[in-house]
């Protein structure tokens, strides 16, 4: 398979014909990593997640309710990826509006890890980790809210990436929850995360969460021999399965052969980070998610018989079970009576947080923690939604302070299953965080 | 027996070129959803960014009603699901608004000037329009996102009168700040009436029942006594309990009543939370310096008229409250027009003609320095002030605008030559020397005679006061 890197030098007719083949090999590949097979510009094809605004497309974010809706305009993501030589080519699957860990929520269907199909890809960008892994994507973009293109990249043994909040525009990518959704690329190795990261950062005018930035490359300026301080969460290892473990140990001596200096740090329990996530987003994602109502685009109920009818019938059949569930819990923080116990109580313990992460970074220049607790699980094994809330307990607390994080493979499991950790920055330090990263990808030398 | 209690909430719909959240145009469309884009039309990853103007104008609002403006104030989500709303949820100020704690000042027949405070005055994003055409309903979103202030009152106005004159107020300072078009007939200034009653003397207050979206003065007015009149009877009838709850009533205008919109049961949460699409609005020094820049307001103008250009002060009151016929009396005076025949050409013979002939001050065909030239030559006893009205009239009907002209056309020019004046009263004082004598025996009332033989030989040419002064020399 073709790295982003060796794509840039390609000609037209060469990308062109690339991304037919990608195409039929996605077609027949039987993974449902693509729900799509639209094109837009000319350039190195990038598969793009379903949530992501392309002019002239069908973008449901994986929902019946958006179905018909087409893009009148592009994300600005989308704007500056063609200007440097990029071209969304294709519809990636995802859990429903971005609300899973295991893109099995999405109205199109499940999509397959290209490891195990009897497995998912994780989620919600799990179309878009499956397809890089299965060979049917150079690269592709995700959106990553409490993890979610972290987490399907460990799953499917690729590189993802989170940027700092407000690095990238979040103009045209639809909301889940506005203060922790962030764009980023996942890509076959970390050099590839640089270039398409470089491609589409950069400060927007149109989006007031954008932050003002000189847009210096990280690609070209990636140092992997620098020495750093690495911190490891204790805490955290305890509570992940052996396979997690054991690719933990193996990161840790990999670095330290490498030259790094290791620290060792607890952090406040997990279930704090849960709880806190799924009110904020939750809030965030009830209004967010209002405006499909079925009276302006998509997808309305047959035959209203009134105005309240129309909404009822329109929402009740256009949204899957999660959306829901999350839609109901969003209503039920921001209720009066609620609101003070739940919604403002996250966000003190979100600063709380933030201010802990703050405190490792005063020692450590990255911190290096696991993605998930386990390899990717089963088809329909994360039946119960405190099980799946759980499985995102180690990705939620970085979007809620806002950090940059990549999740890069590590090794496999006796089954074969690829394991990932994360590196993690302090915000703004991506410089730092590639720096790392090469240099752990250089140490543990994955092989696919 | 009965105190009314009235508390008033405003939506100015703010004057900026561009929508509050997106920079879709706010003026007239000619077709419905023109003026819309991804942002106002609440499409999926469209984002709001705060339109700095809006900011500005609410701050000139705050320094003009001598509030407090807040240095750091957050946008939040009010959800509520109607069509008109295209996100489902209205962006708006809740616990910290950009305006706080100001005050104006109305005039009361009883109590003179009287203050009413301000509690707040916060920027939203105004709604759509839903239109019903049959059995079908269309929605229009040009109006989506156009930049609101809402002014809200201290409950402080104990009168429908005094209600009426606090919004005349408010009218007036918003269009003297140039902020908004306020045509309440257009919707730009919309009025939400809380009012509630209690036994004199009581200091708790009585249930406050809210009338909404009332769009003249004058149903204002209405609509306060209607709903005082159906308190009290429910108070006397002692089923006030029962019948008077908090709730949002409706005014129906042509039944003059208020009627309650919806069930008693329904009381909206609209879960508030700050927007996490903005950022809270930072106010600097420098902003705020700049807000300070307002031009003079009503207070001030009523002040320095009395003052400096010492007329009346219902005459300042009756000039001021329009910005357009104050900055029409100035121009008089920048043309030269002395003040109080300023006022007077101004208030009764030129608003006569046009109330008479349905004009605005605004699209007065004689403009300020017409009407300014013309009084000055009634000062200046060129043409008497009969003279100077039919000159008024003339123009109303024809172009011509260069006064001295139309008083030679017209011939309306006033001798003011002594001689000439002298040589027409002794020609009448000869031609009726039986009454001079009569006159001179004591017959002081053929003065008048004498004065209205002298205009009509001079067929009304002659200067009155002229007239008067020599007669009385010549009788003496």
């Amino acid at each position: 398979m073709i790295t982003l890197k060796e794509a840039m030098s390609k000609s037209k007719e060469e990308l062109a014909e690339i991304r037919d083949e990608l195409f039929k090999k996605a077609k027949e590949s039987g993974l449902n990593a693509y729900i799509g097979f639209e094109t837009h510009g000319e350039g190195v094809p990038i598969l793009i997640k379903d949530n992501i605004q392309v002019h002239g497309w069908s973008i449901t974010g994986g929902s019946n309710i958006l179905q018909g809706y087409i893009a009148p305009y592009n994300a600005t993501v989308i704007e500056n990826m063609l200007k440097n030589g990029f071209a969304p080519a294709g519809r990636a699957n995802m859990d429903e509006f971005a609300m899973g860990s295991t893109t099995e929520t999405s109205f199109y269907g499940p999509t397959l890890n290209p490891h195990d199909t009897s497995r998912v890809p994780g989620g919600s960008s799990g179309g878009s980790a499956a397809a890089v892994a299965g060979g049917e994507a150079i690269a592709a973009l995700g959106s990553d809210t409490g993890g979610s293109i972290r987490q399907p990249a460990a799953y499917c043994g690729v590189v993802g990436f989170k940027p700092t909040y407000g690095r990238v525009s979040r103009f045209g990518l639809a909301a889940y929850a506005s203060s922790l959704d962030q764009i980023g690329p996942i890509t076959q190795n970390v050099e590839d995360a640089a270039i398409l990261y470089d491609a589409i950062k950069g400060h927007d005018s149109k989006d007031s969460t954008s932050y003002e930035f000189e847009n210096e490359p990280i690609y070209g300026n990636i140092d992997a021999d620098r020495k750093l301080t690495i911190a490891v969460i204790d805490n955290y290892i305890e509570v992940a399965s052996e396979d997690v473990k054991k690719a933990h140990d193996e990161a840790i001596k990999a670095l330290e052969e490498a030259g790094h200096t290791i620290i060792h740090k607890n952090m406040s329990n997990t279930k704090y980070d849960i709880a806190t996530y799924y009110i904020v987003a939750t809030a965030e994602a009830a209004t967010n998610l209002a405006r499909y109502d079925g009276v302006r685009y998509g997808r309305r109920c047959e035959n209203p018989k009134n105005l309240e009818d129309l909404y009822f019938r329109s929402r009740s059949e256009g949204f899957g079970e999660e959306v829901k569930r999350r839609i109901l819990l969003g209503n039920f923080v921001l209720s009066s009576g609620y609101y003070d116990a739940y919604y403002l109580k996250a966000q003190k313990v979100r600063h709380l947080i933030r201010d802990e992460f703050k405190k490792i970074f005063a020692e450590a220049d990255l911190i290096l923690s696991p993605v998930a607790p386990s390899v990717a699980p089963k088809l329909g094994e994360l039946q119960d939604p405190l099980e799946m809330y759980k499985s995102d307990m180690y990705t939620i607390a970085i979007n809620l302070a806002g950090l940059p994080a990549i999740s890069l493979p590590i090794n496999k499991n006796s089954d074969g299953m690829p394991v990932g950790l994360q590196l993690i920055a302090d915000a703004f330090e991506e410089k730092k965080l590639f720096d790392g990263a090469s240099s752990l990808e250089r140490a543990v030398a994955y092989s696919k | 027996m009965f105190e009314t209690v009235i508390g008033l909430e405003v939506h100015v719909q703010l004057n900026t070129k561009s929508k509050i959240f997106c920079s879709c145009p706010t003026s007239f469309a000619e077709h419905q959803n023109k003026n819309t884009c991804p942002t106002c039309l609440g499409l999926p990853g469209a984002l709001p960014v705060l339109n700095k103007e809006a900011v500005k104008k609410a701050m000139s609002f705050g320094y003009a009603v001598n509030a407090t403006i807040n240095k750091r104030s957050i946008f939040n989500r009010k959800s509520y699901f109607y069509p008109d709303s295209p996100k489902a949820y209205q962006i708006s100020q809740f616990d910290i608004p950009i305006v706080e704690n100001g005050e104006l000042y109305i005039e009361t027949p009883k109590h003179g000037t009287k203050r009413v405070g301000i509690t707040r005055a916060h920027l939203e994003a105004d709604a759509g329009k839903n239109i019903h055409d049959g059995a079908v309903s269309k929605v229009d979103l040009n109006r989506a996102d156009t930049p609101l202030l809402e002014i809200v009152s201290e409950p402080d106005m104990r009168s429908s009168d005094e209600a009426v004159e606090y919004l005349k107020k408010l009218h007036s300072i918003v269009r003297y700040l140039d902020i908004s078009d306020a045509n309440m007939q257009e919707g730009s200034f919309r009025c939400d009436v809380n009012v509630s009653i209690r036994p004199k003397g009581s200091e708790e207050f009585g249930t406050r029942v809210e009338i909404k979206n009332i769009n003249s003065f004058r149903f204002v007015k209405q609509a306060i006594e209607y709903e005082v009149e159906r308190q009290i009877e429910a108070w006397e009838d002692g089923v006030y309990e029962d019948e008077v709850w908090q709730e949002t009533r409706l005014f129906d205008v042509n039944k003059g009543i208020t009627k309650s919109m919806r069930g008693k049961e329904d009381s909206a949460d609209y879960r508030y939370f700050p927007d996490p699409d903005l950022r809270p609005v930072i106010v600097t020094d420098d902003m705020l310096e700049e807000a300070k820049h307002i031009p003079e307001l009503p207070d001030e103008k009523v002040e320095r008229y009395v003052n400096k250009l010492g007329i009346k002060r219902d005459d300042a009151l009756v000039i001021t409250a329009f910005k357009e016929m104050a900055y029409y009396f100035e121009d008089m005076i920048a043309g030269g027009a002395k003040a109080k025949t300023a006022v007077t050409w101004l208030t009764s013979e030129l608003l006569g003609r046009l109330k008479k002939a349905g004009i605005d001050i605004q699209n007065s065909p004689i403009d300020a320095t017409t009407l300014g030239k013309l009084t000055m030559r009634v000062d200046d006893g060129t043409i008497s002030g009969k003279g100077g009205k039919e000159i008024l009239d003339y123009m109303m009907e024809n172009d011509a605008r260069d006064i001295d002209t139309i008083i030679e056309e017209l011939g309306l020019k006033q001798v003011s030559d002594d001689g000439a004046i002298l040589a027409i009263i002794d020609e009448v004082l000869s031609a009726n020397s039986d009454k001079v004598e009569e006159y001179k025996s004591g017959k002081d009332k053929l003065f008048g005679f004498f004065v209205g033989q002298v205009m009509k030989a001079s067929k009304g040419s002659a200067n009155p006061a002229k007239v008067n002064q020599l007669l009385k020399e010549r009788l003496s």
